[in-house]
């Protein structure tokens, strides 16, 4: 595993077919190979630029840029601490430390079991749930470190498998547009001016509209 | 107190149903309908002007007008495309999710409305990476509409089709920023472009002409097409209309996000109304407040009874922004919590501008240094001389040495905190000099705090 | 172009339309700091340094005037307070991560940052914090080192890397105060451009291992040149210390190269001071070579000339090569040969060329114009990203920045393929074919060589679309004949009214060595013998009346023991020429041969008398490019040892011959050049002294000038009042008419024109046969390649590529090796498959390690056909 499988190949391929320009579904496509291999392989990048026609330089430069592709293995749960300021003033600190206690890891590091991996990061869009986390991107809020503790636990003996996937599984509904339903990608190069735009408009006054 | 009877445009049904995110609820409580009446009655020209006359503010941050921004498309020039900007990532700022989590056909009404008012040949979805229920319920949604012919080719048996296209982010808060938004959508970097040349109405997505909503933005057009721009512009003040969500956060009883009336409720009112946020936690006293996220340059007690109206509070020396209000009480180290927002925007710079690449980190590396006790007296002048250097005059609106607002942004906590709180700074270094048994320099007398409308210049 | 006014500090000064604000100021004295900005590149503006004051109307703000085009009554202030800061700190944070190395930096002393530090920076950092760490230099490519520590994330480099080479392979990775430049793990930067990174690098993160170390900038003393890498042009600077040239840098000469080099022009400088170069002349002594005195080995070559002269005559003297040569060199050996031997047995190319009236006999066309906006353009020739690289990037920038479309007629992918509008993939030897199919459809009875219809469709649409057409003329496979290409052109000249052809000749001076005349059948001049000989013979002592032989041609009489003397003028045949077989024979049959050269090549080491010639940059002269631009080779160090420049062993070969060329000076040979060669008329030693620096100027010039036209008769700007403090160079001037003009409407003789092929038909081929098809590549084992220390070993070798189809009968594994067979010899040749190889056609390259198409090619077929043989009982 690494490059894409056959069936991935035939989701990349869908993918790529809704956007104007191929490369748009860099980072969708970037996803799906996380999803497959629990995080991006070099081997997973080559095959990325060559679906959509980059050098895989190009697919680096733009994985890297981005937080949540991991170009090192991690833990099957990734735990992300909020450490912003709603978070903080409501005591993400703590947390964090209590975290590392717990796990007996420092943030930024996998459990030696490849279960865990903590992670400190910036707002996560839950302030008003502080402190707040997610593992594998599901929220968790109000967590207080007896919270933290049950969570580990319930997540060590996969009692939360059902709400939390394996790290690299985002969404677990993939949008699908039918094809006969489809209106198709429309590229830059295609000028016109699309059919609806004169619907409804009443139809040309007397004193100055052409006949249609 | 102004807190008002306006009816919630945008959380009335999620607030009242578990459910409001299915096809099912959303038809069952009026959904669609707009698109109906939008496309059997309405030219798209109509659906742009009704939008226009409801003066509906842009909710992502700048507060730009949509149906002005609409209608910046130039002339003649196709395809146009739209891009919903769902990339909520600026601290304190919580309601983009909620709307797309709990009532995604809402958002994609508004983005099909939008798509045919402005003539777009696609619409794309852009969600922030971290957010997977948010993708899930809007996935589900999209292939619920699309299998309702709701969206897609000739949506309602018109010849208005078009696409809308979910897309995903993948952890950059800077992708936030339209211009940036754009690069990621092309599979680049997220990078910001210049403005100009590169305006997204003219030059956008493929350089093609591009509008650029945010989620909640969108989610109102719904309401504004059914209801009409009458009915929304009766509600807010001023230049402010309708009603708008704000997250409340940090030092709160009750914290939560909220939908008021746009212009007339004030910062009292959602910080302190026991129907809102309830009040400073453990009743103590309100040390600042962050206003419109951390962008935002901080606001005091003494700022409580504006009305959370764009104009009086950018006069203020401040913005609404995204409407993320979070609260500091007296216990709150300012050093420390100015370094928290600092670090949130050096970790998040694009790193395509020296001064904010460089600056940023520079401004947290000197306040960092300061809290482990390792401070040097010349580091309070050196923090304003670096942030200055990256928004020259420190003045409100904020001016730039860097092509995005970022940067700067990440001086308005460093000013804000250094200005009002300077003495924390001085208390900070005094103690780690002590400690390693240097002699800090004689105390100063204390400034008067600083009025942050007055302070930052106001360069209105 | 419209004028807009704008005020820059305070002073009016009138900019272009659309012009940036940072060029504006820069073309009007002041000069705005920056590090981003490339004129050569879409600006990106991001390092700020070029931040200042720009008013237009609602006050001032901070702006990058990189980004800013001049807009009517806008106030520019570069010089205010808020400016100043601004620039200061941009300073500032780019200094604090920034190492503090440049003593030992190879930048230091030429590094914008450096100057700016010194001139405006800050006395003492305020950085106490700890700098920004990363590996030491790390390999990014074979020839280019990357030192990210030093790196200021300019985006030069990477954006160089996308929009100008189209090689992406560089990019920043990470982000924020993390960003680097890196290439992905273990996909090297293995551009053909790299070396421009290193140049355009404002500072010192970039730097090229054949240079590293090996000087300081103060110490260089630079001379202006023109590349002799291939043929397009390009200008450089050479740099030298202590007699050493140790580096090219690009000069943005904007008819030709704009700045850039290929790698093998750039790094080309290590052959120069090659420690195994020839330095004095040899002679064999048996199995063994003498180093000798030069009067020796002249007497020795005259010796020999003499005898053959006495015994076969004039036709028993043969001269192959000269494309090396300057434009001087090349005319006094055009003299010795042909006015006063009397051999037209003398070709200055080496059976890969075009017959000379292709090249010179067909309407031209400039860099220029084959890049102009909206323009069509053919390609029928060979892959200029290998061949003509700079081109390759003129040609590239055209296709994605101006509209310019490109036909693409080949029997085989090339790096243009990509950029093409249209790629007709047509059977080996049948270009004539699929581009009168192109033309006209494809007649009854014919299939358009193979290529298909719909292409060929899409393809006509462009060429009747009205737009401009140029065609770049050359060697499509060099085994094969050229007769097929000369048809095609012989059907576009015909066909399409307008038409221009620039030539896709590739060795650096050919196009001047064919206009003095180094080809058979042709005089200085571009014109024939038939048409010239009388003019030529009031000054020449005689002049040749028979049409000799091309190299091809010598080769058979030497192999069938009529040569008496062969002078390689700078050739190496076993090397160089297609036909090994042939080359062999011919040196083998030759009685003597007589070698001048800067290296001991395998063909001089067959000769019988080598005379060390001094190479580039040793002596003084002048180059003709694609164009027909000439250009000044200026000397920056002398010859090793006792070697010479060649028209000075032409000169005194003649004198011990008995007679004289009556040339003592390089400005002898430019008078009597301008005076003898229409093509050359009104090119004045004072002219060219005024070209040392410059452009060039492309030839014949135009007979009435328009004013101040730089040459290549397009008259745009230059000259115009805009451009009075811009005319700076030379090449703007040589076109004045008090420097020419007058003597233009002297009579001469009558330029050459398109010789014919008579109707072709490629020979049929049965199903088991495959036509070769051979190109070059950048790097091969060439001498310029092979003796630059660092490309020696870049030459990639090559392997087989055929059609899907035709591999899949053959029932291998992709890559095996097999024994490849033609009538000339076998070679053992790993085979690959390639969609974009036609049916029934092989694919090769030539010169490479590995195995060697020149034992496979027939170099008097109209095409070689090759077999794969797969062990089967046979
Ligand atoms: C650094 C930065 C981050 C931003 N982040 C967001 C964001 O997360 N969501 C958003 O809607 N707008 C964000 N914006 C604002 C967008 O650039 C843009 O103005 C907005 O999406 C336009 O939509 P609106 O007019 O509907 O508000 C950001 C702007 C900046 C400068
Ligand atoms: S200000 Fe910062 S985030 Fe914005 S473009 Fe510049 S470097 Fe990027
Ligand atoms: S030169 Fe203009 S921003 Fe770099």
């Amino acid at each position: 595993m690494a490059r894409l499988t056959t069936e991935n190949v035939g989701v990349a391929k869908e993918i790529i077919s809704r956007y104007p320009r191929p490369k748009s579904a860099l980072i969708p496509l970037l996803h799906l190979s996380q999803e497959q291999d629990g995080y991006v392989t070099e081997e997973g990048m080559q095959h990325i630029a060559e679906l959509v026609g980059v050098t895989p330089a190009e697919v680096l430069g733009t994985c890297s840029f981005y937080e949540m592709f991991k170009l090192e293995p991690v833990g099957r749960y990734v735990v992300n601490i909020c450490n912003n300021v709603s978070c903080m003033l409501c005591g993400s600190d703590e947390l964090i430390h209590h975290a590392e206690q717990r796990l007996g890891i420092k943030v930024g590091n996998t459990t030696p079991d490849g279960t865990f991996t903590l992670e400190s990061v910036e707002c996560i869009a839950a302030c008003t749930e502080a402190p707040a986390l997610q593992v594998n991107y599901r929220f968790f809020n109000k967590v207080s470190t007896d919270g933290f503790d049950g969570l580990i636990d319930d997540l060590a003996a996969g009692r939360l498998d059902d709400d939390v996937p394996a790290h690299g599984t985002l969404a677990r509904v993939r949008q699908h547009i039918p094809d006969d339903r489809r209106a198709g990608s429309i590229p830059p190069e295609g000028q016109t001016e699309p059919a609806w735009m004169h619907l409804n408009e009443p139809p040309a006054s007397a004193d100055g509209g052409e006949p249609s | 107190m102004t807190i008002t009877d306006a009816p919630k445009i945008l959380t009335a049904r999620l607030d009242r149903y578990a459910d409001a995110h299915t096809i099912a609820r959303y038809e069952e409580t009026g959904g669609y309908q707009a698109l109906r009446k939008a496309l059997t009655t309405l030219s798209p020209g109509d659906v742009a002007d009704e939008v226009k006359a409801a003066s509906l503010l842009g909710r992502g941050g700048a507060g730009f007008p949509a149906g002005v921004k609409w209608g910046f498309c130039p002339p003649g020039v196709w395809p146009r495309y739209l891009v919903v900007n769902g990339d909520e990532s600026e601290p304190g700022t919580y309601k983009d999710r909620l709307l797309m989590e709990r009532d995604p056909h809402q958002l994609i009404e508004g983005v099909l409305l939008a798509s045919y008012a402005i003539g777009a040949a696609q619409a794309f979805l852009y969600i922030r990476g971290e957010m997977p229920l948010a993708h899930e319920r809007v996935a589900q949604a999209l292939n619920d509409a699309y299998a309702k012919g709701y969206i897609g080719r000739n949506i309602m048996g018109t010849p208005f089709s078009v696409d809308v296209v979910l897309s995903w982010g993948a952890g950059a808060y800077i992708v936030g920023e339209e211009t940036a938004l754009i690069e990621s959508l092309e599979g680049n970097r997220g990078m910001p472009r210049l403005k100009p040349p590169f305006f997204p109405a003219a030059k956008g997505l493929y350089l093609q002409p591009t509008v650029v909503n945010n989620v909640e933005t969108l989610s109102n057009v719904p309401w504004i097409v059914s209801n009409g721009a009458a009915k929304f512009t009766e509600l807010g003040a001023d230049t402010s209309k309708g009603t708008r969500m704000f997250a409340v956060s940090g030092h709160v009883k009750n914290p939560g996000v909220f939908e008021v009336e746009y212009g007339v409720t004030t910062f009292r009112d959602v910080i302190m109304a026991p129907v809102y946020a309830a009040g400073v936690r453990g009743d103590r006293k309100l040390k600042a407040f962050i206003p419109g996220g951390a962008s935002s340059p901080w606001l005091y007690e003494e700022h409580l009874d504006l009305p959370l109206e764009k104009v009086i509070v950018d006069k203020a020396g401040s913005m609404l922004g995204s409407g993320a209000i979070v609260v500091m009480d007296e216990t709150t180290d300012m050093v420390k919590a100015c370094l928290s927002v600092v670090s949130f925007f050096a970790h998040e710079s694009c790193g395509k501008c020296t001064p904010c690449r460089e600056g940023t980190t520079w401004l947290r590396q000197i306040l960092e240094r300061i809290l482990a006790g390792y401070g040097r007296p010349s580091d309070i002048d050196l923090l304003m001389d670096v942030s200055d250097n990256i928004s020259p005059g420190l003045v409100w609106p904020p001016k730039q040495t860097t092509i995005c607002p970022l940067g700067p942004s990440a001086t308005a906590p460093t000013a804000s905190a250094i200005r009002r709180f300077r003495h924390e700074f001085e208390a900070h270094i005094d103690r780690g000099m002590r400690a390693r048994g240097e002699q800090p320099p004689p105390a100063q007398a204390v400034a008067e705090p600083a009025f942050a409308g007055r302070d930052h210049g106001g360069l209105e | 172009m419209s004028d807009v006014a704008v005020t820059i500090n305070g002073q009016e000064i009138v900019a272009n339309k659309g012009e940036l604000v940072i060029d504006a100021a820069e073309r009007h004295g002041v000069y705005i700091p920056r590090f981003c900005y490339h004129p050569r590149m879409k600006p990106v503006g991001m390092c700020r340094m070029c931040l200042v004051e720009i008013d237009t109307g609602r006050g001032p703000a901070l702006q990058p005037s990189c980004m800013i085009e001049c807009t009517p009554e806008m106030k520019v202030d570069t010089q205010s307070p808020v400016t100043k800061k601004a620039q200061d700190g941009v300073l500032e944070f780019l200094l604090i991560n920034h190492p503090l190395d440049c003593p030992v930096c190879d930048k230091g002393g030429e590094c914008p940052l450096q100057d700016q530090t010194l001139t405006y920076g800050p006395g003492e950092s305020r950085f106490v914090e700890e700098k920004r760490h990363h590996e030491k230099p790390i390999p990014i490519s074979d020839l280019v080192l990357l030192d990210r520590e030093r790196c200021i994330l300019c985006d030069r480099c990477t954006r160089f890397a996308s929009e100008v080479a189209g090689d992406p392979l560089i990019s920043f990775l990470h982000r924020g105060n993390e960003t680097e430049v890196n290439t992905f793990p273990d996909d090297p930067f293995a551009s053909y451009f790299s070396g421009n990174t290193v140049q355009i690098c404002p500072v010192g993160a970039l730097t090229a291992l054949p240079y590293r170390f090996k000087a300081r900038p103060w110490d260089l003393e630079a001379t202006e040149s023109t590349c002799q890498g291939c043929s397009v042009g390009c200008r450089i600077a050479i740099q030298e210390s202590r007699n050493e040239v140790l580096r090219y840098l690009g000069v943005d000469a904007d008819p030709v190269n704009w700045g850039w080099l290929c790698d093998k022009g750039r790094f080309g400088f290590e052959a120069v001071g090659a420690g195994n170069r020839l330095r004095d002349p040899l002679v064999r002594r048996g199995d063994q070579f003498s180093v000798v005195r030069w009067s020796d080995a002249l007497h020795a070559t005259a010796t020999a000339i003499t005898a053959a002269l006495g015994s076969t005559g004039p036709s028993g003297i043969a001269v192959i090569g000269g494309a090396r040569l300057t434009n001087e060199d090349a005319y006094a050996w055009s003299k010795l040969a042909k006015g006063l031997i009397g051999t037209d047995n003398v070709d200055c190319q080496l059976g890969d060329g075009l017959p000379a009236s292709a090249v010179l006999g067909l309407p031209k066309a400039t860099i220029d114009e084959l890049c102009a906006p909206g323009a069509t353009v053919i390609l029928l020739g060979p892959d200029i990203k290998e061949e003509l690289p700079v081109l390759f990037l003129r040609l590239k920038h055209a296709v994605q920045n101006d509209g310019v479309k490109v036909i693409e007629v080949s029997s085989m992918p090339t790096g243009f393929t990509k950029y093409a509008s249209v790629s007709i993939r047509h059977r080996a030897a049948e270009a004539n074919e699929a581009v009168r199919a192109l033309l006209d459809g494809i007649p009854a009875g014919k299939d358009g060589g193979g290529a298909d219809a719909r292409v060929l469709d899409a393809a006509r649409a462009l060429v009747t679309s009205g737009a401009p057409l140029t065609v770049l003329l050359g060697r499509t496979s060099l085994s094969e004949q050229p007769d097929a290409v000369v048809d095609a052109a012989a059907a576009l000249v015909d066909r399409v009214p307008g038409v221009k052809f620039l030539s896709g000749l590739r060795r650096a001076n050919v196009h001047g060595a064919l206009d003095m005349g180094l080809a058979p059948g042709l005089l200085p001049g571009r014109t024939t013998l038939a048409a010239a000989g009388g003019w030529f013979g009031r000054v020449w002592p005689q002049v040749p009346t028979q049409t000799g032989l091309d190299t091809t041609g010598i080769l058979q009489a030497a192999a069938a023991g009529h040569v008496d003397v062969l002078i390689l003028l700078g050739a190496d045949p076993l090397a160089d020429f297609p036909d090994r077989t042939l080359a062999e024979q011919g040196l083998a049959g030759a009685r003597t041969v007589i070698a001048l050269d800067t290296f001991l090549n395998e063909s001089a080491q067959q000769a019988d008398v080598v005379l060390a010639a001094a190479g580039f940059g040793e002596c003084e002269g002048t180059t003709t490019n694609i164009e027909g631009r000439v250009s000044v080779l200026n000397q920056k160090v002398t010859p090793p040892g006792s070697a010479r420049t060649d028209w000075i062993i032409a000169a005194e070969l003649a004198r011990i011959l008995g007679s004289d060329l009556q040339l003592e000076s390089v400005d002898d040979i430019r008078d009597e050049i301008e005076e003898l060669s229409a093509a050359h008329r009104g090119l004045t030693v004072d002219v060219l002294a005024k070209m040392a620096y410059g452009d060039g100027v492309v030839v014949p010039l135009p007979s009435e000038p328009a004013p101040g036209a730089d040459g290549d008769g397009d008259a745009d700007g230059v000259g115009s009042e805009a451009s009075d403090e811009a005319g700076d160079e030379a090449s703007d001037e040589a076109g004045e008419p008090e420097t020419v003009g007058a003597d233009l409407e002297r009579p001469g003789p009558a330029p050459i024109e398109l010789e014919r092929t008579d109707a072709l038909e490629a020979p049929p081929i049965d199903a088991y046969s495959y036509r070769l098809v051979t190109g070059r590549r950048l790097y091969d084992q060439g001498t310029l390649v092979s003796q630059a220390g660092h490309l020696a070993g870049l030459a990639p070798g090559t392997v087989l590529r055929i059609n899907p189809y035709d591999f899949d009968r053959l029932g291998v594994a992709e890559g095996t090796t097999l024994p490849l067979r033609s009538p000339r010899g076998l070679v053992e040749i790993e085979v690959h498959t390639d969609r974009e190889v036609p049916r029934g056609t092989a694919v090769m390259f030539f010169n490479q390690p590995g195995a060697d198409a020149a034992r496979l090619i027939d170099a008097t077929a109209r095409v070689t056909e090759v077999r794969l043989e797969t062990g089967g009982p046979s």
